[in-house]
Formats: structure tokens, sequence, C-alpha cells
């Protein structure tokens, strides 16, 4: 593998050293300048110019901010932990994109990535979350469900609810960078915290090599087995290494509240329910974070965040509050409005087909969810797909009377 | 370089047993031969380039095998690879060819003249006659582990190289990403273009990075001799035609690599051969000459006889479908290829396929007759 010591090394200048930080690289810098003195020959190198990729082709976040002068300034630098800007992007040149859908293109291989390489991150970042600048702003994170105001939808259209978020353990790498060891080691503090939740949300873990025929089946049954990813814009970042090493699914004995091990993150967070019962779900959801939170902080650990990314998250996407929070609702009528698209742009919320990401609406019953991750907090956005989901059951309730709708003011985004 | 397996030295604070893989439900050699033992007294080694044990197994440790096909489930980043982790892959490649041992000496033969016959495969039976091999180019990382930069390196050098050959081996190089529309459409009409890989056995070892940047296909203006560039190796060399004439091909086969070779050679670039090895590639499977040498021949009534499988094993010969490795036979028309890579030379396993396929065809055209084909039956070779 491409490593960062060597390149440096190799190369007359020493300015890549002086952006490197902690000790452990101190240590491995020294174990390498033995290594060449001893007078192996070193990896030939080129010129960032000969290494900058070709992105003509390709219509992703990472392409349209990576200049070849940014490439020049960032491909020298590593983490602590060694990772590096190629890395990093190995993705986002692997997958040109698509004309209509803009992927990111690049992910974070550990909490560093977002510092080392803010250079490319930021506008990233900016560009993918609407505006929302790094350098100058600040994400509010409020975990405090008994703010939520209304959010009990009517039943005869909502058939679920559900909110997901994403954690990483502070201190470990992320899925694209983690070795064996730490992906082991991911898993056995969050299931060691998880052992201590209680009540309601007392549950269990299946760690996917060893989960039983019948533990799979049931899994499946309850839609809470996930699978190896076949896609190529996870694959590409090496998250699939070592399947099904270190993975599992951990549950409640209710099924209400599920957190996936080691998947595209550390741990993703599910709250979900049958009905419309969206307050609930959140409340759920909060109390049970915050549960996990102070377990994980009892046995000295933490989760990343900052002030300026919110919580830390593999997929650049996912930052801030990396919260989804959905339904699946009945919109026979107003899905085939012409006026759908538009009414959900401006409430800030999104369409999906019932089987999430990628998936198509099956019997006009859509998956409607907030479209911001980040500058909003986690009661802001709940509050939003909240309000919209009322006023899209409106809509539909409108035109099952022969009634017009109109097309909402758009909402304000970062408040 | 595959993903995240990051800086080596990062890794050794965690323990030996916390990183070794779980291979409990793994049937592959890699798999068979690293034991925890040997995980600890192999991780803290790197080659020059920076290529690790985790680099080298990753595709072992995400392709568990299948019950009754064992892969290699290990690949080398660059050349060093095979002496760093001599530990490890000394064992798998005596597995995987036969036995070869650490000791032992590979022996190259690119001489068509010392090949009896050839010429002569009955064309009513054999419908193509095919000889392909890999080449790397010495001081370059391998398609696992390259960069851009050297992956691009690679690419300028060869088609450099291959824009001197001349006569019937003058040709031109289409570059994947640069190709028209129907350039591409004749270099599948001639089934030359070759796609990214989509094995998971290739993708896990990093080796479809960054497609198609600097990946191509040459060939010359009769379409007989063909060389893909970074694909699974630095280069593949193919030479190829209708009808039974393997001596023919093999001629050319030779010709045409001995020349790239030399053109090589005047830029100051060697492939990638030792004496105990023989050409270096990226697959251990692939050692020694690299070299697959087959024919698609139309064996419909040998096919159904009982003994066809233990018939080709004694003839070191391996049966494949017309789409090449895990396809399917059509219409009776099978790959027959040599079964061995390491351990004989080039000549000496064209001969096999030759009066493997001979053989083969006699025993066919008996079959047809209704005739017994019991004093036919090959010794062990």
């Amino acid at each position: 593998m491409a490593s960062s010591f060597t390149r440096i090394l190799s190369s007359k200048r020493n300015v890549g050293i002086l952006s490197l930080v902690g000790g452990s690289v101190a240590a491995g810098f020294l174990l390498h300048r033995e290594h060449v003195t001893a007078g192996e020959p070193l990896r030939r190198r080129y010129p960032a110019s000969a290494e900058y990729p070709d992105l003509r082709k390709h219509n992703n976040c990472m392409a349209s901010s990576l200049t070849p002068a940014i490439y020049a300034k960032l491909c020298d630098k590593a983490t602590p932990n060694g990772y590096t800007l190629d890395q990093a992007i190995q993705t986002g040149v692997d997958n040109p994109g698509h004309p209509f859908i803009k992927t990111v293109g690049l992910v974070a291989g550990d909490e560093e990535s977002y510092e080392v390489f803010a250079e490319l991150l930021d506008p990233v970042i900016k560009e993918r979350h609407n505006g929302y600048d790094p350098r100058t702003m600040k994400h509010p994170t409020d975990l405090n469900a008994s703010k939520i105001q209304s959010g009990v939808f009517d039943e005869r259209y909502v058939l679920s609810s559900r909110v997901r978020t994403g954690r990483s353990i502070r201190g470990l790498s992320l899925p694209p960078a983690c070795t064996r060891a730490e992906r082991r080691e991911v898993e056995r503090v969050v299931v060691d915290a998880l052992s201590g939740l209680k009540e309601d949300l007392t549950g269990k873990y299946y760690s996917l090599t060893l989960m039983t025929e019948q533990e799979q089946q049931q899994l499946i049954d309850d839609h809470f087995l996930f699978d190896k990813p076949v896609s190529p814009l996870l694959t590409c970042a090496g998250m699939a290494r070592d399947w099904p090493d270190g993975r599992g699914i951990w549950h409640n004995n209710e099924k209400t509240f599920l957190i996936w091990i080691n998947e595209e993150d550390h741990t993703r967070v599910i709250s979900m329910e049958k009905g419309g019962n969206m307050k609930r779900v959140f409340e759920r959801f909060c109390r049970g974070l915050k549960e996990v939170e102070r377990l994980i902080q009892e046995r000295g650990w933490e989760f990343m965040w900052n002030e300026r990314l919110g919580y830390i998250l593999t997929c650049p996407s996912n930052l801030g509050t990396g919260l989804r929070a959905g339904v699946h609702v009945k919109l026979p009528r107003l899905s085939k409005d012409p006026r759908f698209s538009k009414i959900l742009d401006n409430l800030r919320l999104q369409k999906r087909g019932t089987g999430g990401v990628d998936t198509a609406a099956v019997g006009g019953v859509f998956d409607i969810s907030n479209l911001d991750r980040l500058g909003q907090s986690e009661v802001q956005l709940v509050q939003t797909v909240i309000d919209g989901v009322n006023y899209l059951i409106e809509c539909e309730k409108r035109l099952e009377k022969g009634q017009d709708i109109k097309v909402p003011a758009p909402i304000k985004q970062f408040k | 370089m595959p993903f995240g397996n990051t800086h080596n030295q990062a890794k050794l604070k965690y323990s030996s047993e916390q990183e070794y893989p779980d291979l409990s439900k793994h049937n592959n050699y890699m798999a068979k031969i690293l034991t925890a033992a040997m995980y600890e007294r192999l991780r803290t080694k790197e080659t020059p380039s920076g290529f690790t044990l985790d680099d080298v197994i990753q595709t072992g440790v995400d392709n568990p095998g299948h019950p009754f096909i064992m892969t290699v489930g290990c690949v080398a980043g660059d050349e060093e690879t095979y002496e760093v982790f001599k530990e490890l892959l000394d064992p798998v490649i005596e597995d995987r060819h036969g036995g070869y041992k650490p000791t032992d000496k590979h022996k190259t033969d690119l001489n068509p003249d010392n090949l009896k016959g050839g010429d002569d495969l009955d064309p009513k039976y054999v419908l193509s006659s095919r000889v392909r091999t890999g080449r790397s180019i010495r001081g370059f990382c391998l398609p696992p582990h390259c960069s851009r930069g050297e992956r691009r390196a690679v690419e300028k050098l060869s088609v450099e190289a291959l824009a001197a050959l001349s006569g019937d081996l003058k040709g031109k190089y289409y570059a994947l990403k640069n190709m028209t529309e129907a350039e591409q459409q004749q270099l599948i009409d001639d089934h030359f273009l070759f796609d990214k890989p989509v094995s998971p056995l290739l993708l896990a070892s990093g080796m479809a990075r960054d497609w198609p940047d600097a990946r191509g296909i040459w060939h010359n203006d009769n379409k007989t001799f063909l060389v893909w560039v970074n694909e699974e190796d630095h280069l593949r060399v193919i030479s190829m035609q209708k009808g039974g004439k393997m001596k023919e091909v093999f001629t050319r086969f030779c010709t045409g690599l001995t020349k790239i070779e030399t053109l090589f050679r005047d830029r100051g670039h060697a492939f990638m051969w030792n004496e105990h090895l023989g050409y270096v590639l990226t697959c251990p499977s692939n050692l020694g000459t690299g070299l697959r040498a087959g024919v698609h021949v139309k064996l419909p009534n040998m096919s159904k006889q009982a003994k066809f499988d233990e018939i080709l094993s004694k003839l070191r010969l391996q049966k494949r479908g017309t789409g090449g490795v895990d396809t399917a036979a059509v219409g009776g028309v099978f790959d027959i290829s040599n079964a061995d890579r390491l351990g004989f030379s080039e000549v000496e396993l064209v001969q096999m396929v030759v009066d493997g396929v001979k053989l083969l065809v006699e025993m066919e055209k008996r079959l047809e007759k209704g005739q017994s084909i019991d004093n036919l039956m090959p010794a062990q070779k």
C-alpha cells in the first residue's frame, strides 16, 4: 500500500512531514528512516500532476472541487492513522456518477480526515449541504424530543414512521480505513454498551458471523437484516472488506429500536414503528441515543462530534445530524400531480420508493423524509418532516374531495 | 493499494490475534496456509513500495471461496512481494503448482522450432487456436498496488514499445478512455475488447481502481496478435487465429514476445523474471510461463464419455466453456488448454496441448464411427 512515509522520504522536499500530526506518526517515521538507510529501493515517485485523476467525465462533488492545485497540496498528506487523499477520493474516481444524481465522491477514513483534507472537504460539504460553510458556521445539536409539536399522523395515510442516524466511536478509524482489530473493537465497545440498556430498550445482539439460520430468517422477515454492500459507491471505498467480520445487528425485544454495527458507519441507530406516531418514534430515538452515549462514556469512550460539523460519519453527506426522519405514506393522487416535486422541494422533503434509496414507489406509497442533514438540529429536522407530511396529507385529502391544492412557499434552510 | 489498510505501523498497536482474519469458513490456498503464528511473523513486514501482508491476502479474506474450486486467495503488489512474503507464498505456490518446491528452477523456452508438429490439427474439429501469457515491467508496482502515475507510465512505455513493431506485427493502440463508438464496436465484434473486471476476486484486490484510466488494447492490423494493457497484469499478450495451426500461432507468439522484450530493453526496461519463479505476474497461479495455450474444439461425443475428465487429467489438460473461465460449453465445443503454468517451459506446455488435442480428435473420430477408444487411452503425463 502506498505508505505515506515512503512517499515523503523519497521526495527531496520535507514539507509533508510537517503536516503530519501525532506521536504514532513520529514513531512510524523513525522506523522508516532506518528502513530507508538500510539501502532498500524506494517506490518510484511521480509528481502530483502525473497522479492527478482524470475527472473529465465525472459528475460528483469531489470532482467539482478537486482542482490540480488542491490535489498537489494534499496528496502528500496523511492523517495520523496514515489515511491519504487518494484513499479518500478513490470511490469518486471509480464512480464517475450520473448526469442527474450528484454523488459526494469521497469518504473519510477517520475523524482527522475532515481536518487534514479540509481544503477539499469544506467546499464539498458546502456544495452538498446547500451552502453550509464549515469554516464560519456552527451546527446545532438538539435531541430534546419534548420540543416536538404534534407529530401523530393520520394513520389512514401514514403506514409507518422511522428515524435513523449514525454514530462513530472517537479514536477508532471509520469503515473505509479501519483494520480488522479496530472494527472488532467497535463491535465490542458498542455491544457491551447496548447490553446495559433496560426496560423497553432491553435487547439482543446478532453477530453476522455467528447468527443461526433461524435468527437470520427472523431478521429478514422483520426487515432488519442488512447484507454486504453491493453498491460500487461503497465497495470502492473499501467498506466491505473482511465481510462479515465484526458486523452485526442489535435490536430491542419490542423491535422498535435497532442498531447496525459496522455497515457503512460504526453504528446506524434506527427507531421505528408501524403507524403514524412520529413523536413517540423520535422520543425513543433521543432517549435511546442518549442512553447509549452515557453507557459508552461510562467505559471511557465518546462519539465523534465537533461544533462545526456535528456528528462525524463516513460520508460527508451524513454530517451534522446524520438524521433521516421519514414515513411511508399513501399519496396516490398527490404523486400524480405535476406540482408534487415542487411541493416536496419547498418543504425541504425528499421522496424515495418504499425499498429505500434508489427504489420505486409501489401502490402510491412513498417514503418521504428530510432532505437536509447539516446546519439544522435533530428537533428542527423532525419538525420539518412532521409539518411537511401533514401538509402533504392535507393536499391528498383536498384532491380526494376534488379541491385544489397550493404549492407552499419555500421554507428557510439555515435557521 | 487496496483501500483502507492505512499505514502498517499504526496497525501494530493491536496484537496479532486481534488482527488475524477469521478464516474458519474459507476454502482457498491462502486460508489453508496462513496460520495465526505465520500471520504474526509476517505482519510487521512490507515490501519497499509499502505492500503489506494484509494487502496480499485481502482478496482471499473477502472471498471465502467455493467448496469445489480452490482459488489462490492472494496477490502480489510488486515483484518483491514474492520475496518478502515467501513464507506464505512458497507453500501457496507449491500447493497450487503441483508440488513446485522453493528450490526448484523454472525453465523458459520461447523457441518455436522446438515444438514438434502442431501445424496440422484437423480444422474440421479445431475451430480456433490461441496462446496467451502475461508480462510485468520490472520496477513498477503491479495492478493491485500501482498508483495512477505508475499505471500511466506502464501504459506509455508499452504503447511506445508496441508502436515500434513492424511487418505482420504492425498495429495500433486503442486507449479504453479515448476510443470512439465505432472503434469500440469493432473491438467487441472481434472479441478483443476487455471490460472492467466484475469478479469479486479481482475487485477485492484493488485491480479495478481508477478504471478505465491507462487501460487499453493494442492489436496488429491482421488481428492475430493482441496486447491488453493494465487489466489484471501490466501486459497480457495473445496470439490467435481461426483453425488448427497451433504452431503458427505459437511461432507468432514467441516472435512477438521476443521482439517486445527487446523493444523494452532498448528503452531501459526489463520484464520481471527470475530463475525460480519464471515470469512474475500478479496472481501466483500465473507464475512461470503464465501461459495458457488452447483451442476451441468440437468434441460432442468425447464430452459424453464417462472418462473424459480422467483423460484430460492424464493429458494435463483442462476444459472450459467457449466463453472462457467459468463458462459452459456450447454445442459440444470446448476450450481445451494446458492445466500447468509453472515448472514446465512454454514449448513443453504447448507440446502437451498439441499432442493432447490430436489424441482427443482421434478419439472423437473413433466414437463417431462407433468404434472403441480403449487402446488410445493415454498414460499420465
